[in-house]
C-alpha cells in the first residue's frame, strides 16, 4: 500500500494553486543492484485531478521524474471549500488517491 | 615625484575592481544556490517523512502493541512539542546522556517491546532504522522556530560537552581529519556546501539546528546520527556505531554551542 499524498490547494484570485507531494521510489530501471542486475524500472505512469469530481488535469509520467515527485499547477475557476482530489498510477499498477480542501 | 604616486594609485584602483568582480560573482553563484534552495522548501519531500514519523508515535506496534505517546523525551511522558531544541540531555531512568534517537531506541524497546538491536545492528533507511529516522523527523518538526538550550546542569552532561569537544578536534584516520578540518574555520566549503563552523553557534537553521535533513541527491531523510556517521565515514575513520556514546557526546557539544539558535528541521539539502 502506497503512503498518502499531501496535497495543498490555495485559492488566489479566479485560481487556486495546488501543490502535490507524493511518496514513491520513482525507480528509472537504468541502475543496477549490488550484484549488477538491473533494477526493474518502478514509476508513476498516470497522474489526473479533479475538482470536485470533474477531472481538470492529466499527465504522463516517465522514468526521469525524481523520487518522491512534487507537483504544482493552477486550476481556474476553483473557490475555498471546493474538493481537489490527485490521483496517481504507477507501472507495476498501484494507485493512490487522496483528496484536498481548498482553502 | 607626482606621477609615481598617480601610477600607485592607478595600480591600487585597478587591484580593488578586480577583487570586487570576484567578491560580486561568489555572492551570485551563493545567492544561486540559495534561491534553488527555497524553491525546494516549498514541497520539501522531509513532510512525506513526518507523516511517516507521527502515524509512527501514535499506533500501537511491536511485541507489546503499544504506541509511543507515553514516551519521555525529557520533558514528561508524551511531551514532544519543545523536546527537540533540549536533546541530548541526561535521562535519570537510563542514567544515561542520551539524544533523540538513542532516547526513541529506549522508548521503542521499554514501550513496544521493539529490541534495540533491530535499530542499532540495521541499516540505514531500512525497517526499524527508518522508523526511528521518520520519529526523529516529526518530532524535531514540533519544535520549528525554537532556540536550542541544552540543560547542562547534570555533570553527566557537562562530562558529555568535554568528550564531544575532544572528539571534535581529535585528529586521526588516514588523512589526520578531525571534526575540526571542516568545520572549525569560517567560509569553508565542500563542493557547493557551505561548511557551519561548529565551535560556536553557527546561527539559525543551519548545522545542529538542521538535521534531520531531506538529500535530494539521493532521495534520503537523513538524522542527526546519519550525518555524524557520515562525516566519521568521509574522515576515513571507522564508523560509530549507531547512537554510541561517541555520537551522543558530539551531538552534546554540537548542541550546546548551538544555544539561542532556532531549529528549522527538518529542512532540505542539495
Amino acid at each position: 500500500m502506497a503512503d498518502p499524498m499531501r496535497i495543498r490547494a490555495q485559492a488566489a484570485g479566479d485560481k487556486a494553486t495546488v501543490r502535490v507531494l507524493m511518496s514513491h521510489e520513482m525507480e528509472s530501471g537504468q541502475r543496477k543492484d549490488a550484484s549488477g542486475k538491473l533494477v526493474p524500472a518502478w514509476h508513476i505512469s498516470d497522474v489526473t485531478a479533479s475538482l470536485n469530481g470533474k477531472p481538470v488535469f492529466s499527465c504522463e509520467w516517465g522514468p526521469a521524474v525524481s523520487k518522491n515527485p512534487f507537483l504544482q499547477f493552477n486550476v481556474k475557476g476553483a473557490k475555498a471549500g471546493d474538493k481537489v482530489s490527485v490521483t496517481w498510477k504507477d507501472n507495476k499498477g498501484d494507485t493512490r488517491t487522496d483528496e484536498a480542501t481548498v482553502s | 615625484m607626482p606621477i609615481k604616486k598617480l601610477s600607485f594609485t592607478a595600480i591600487a584602483v585597478g587591484v580593488m575592481a578586480l577583487s570586487g568582480a570576484a567578491l560580486a560573482q561568489e555572492k551570485t553563484s551563493i545567492q544561486a544556490i540559495e534561491e534553488y534552495r527555497e524553491m525546494l522548501q516549498d514541497g520539501n519531500p522531509a513532510e512525506l517523512f513526518e507523516a511517516k514519523g507521527e502515524e509512527l508515535w501514535k499506533k500501537p506496534r511491536g511485541p507489546k502493541n503499544a504506541s509511543l505517546e507515553k514516551c519521555d523525551l525529557g520533558k514528561g511522558p508524551g511531551v514532544v512539542k519543545g523536546a527537540f531544541v533540549e536533546l541530548p540531555r541526561y535521562f535519570k531512568d537510563t542514567g544515561k546522556v542520551q539524544d533523540l534517537e538513542s532516547r526513541l531506541v529506549t522508548c521503542m524497546s521499554t514501550l513496544q517491546g521493539i529490541d534495540p538491536k533491530e535499530v542499532i545492528n540495521g541499516q540505514w533507511g531500512r525497517g526499524e532504522r527508518a522508523n526511528t529516522t521518520a520519529l526523529a523527523t516529526w518530532i524535531g518538526a514540533q519544535s520549528k522556530g525554537m532556540a536550542f538550550n541544552l540543560p547542562q546542569s547534570n555533570p553527566q552532561e557537562r562530562t558529555m560537552y568535554e568528550v564531544g569537544k575532544r572528539l571534535f578536534f581529535q585528529r586521526g584516520g588516514a588523512h589526520d581529519f578531525a571534526c575540526a578540518s571542516c568545520h572549525g574555520e569560517e567560509g569553508k566549503r565542500i563542493r557547493l556546501q557551505d561548511l557551519p563552523l561548529l565551535t560556536k553557534a553557527p546561527g539559525d537553521g543551519v548545522g545542529f539546528a538542521a538535521w534531520p535533513a531531506y538529500r535530494v541527491s539521493n532521495g534520503q531523510m537523513w538524522s542527526m546520527q546519519h550525518r555524524l556517521n557520515d562525516c566519521y565515514r568521509q574522515q576515513r575513520f571507522p564508523e560509530p556505531d549507531f547512537a554510541s556514546d561517541v555520537t551522543v557526546a558530539l551531538g552534546v557539544y554540537l548542541g550546546v554551542n548551538a544555544k539561542g539558535n532556532k531549529s528549522a528541521v527538518p529542512t532540505i539539502k542539495r
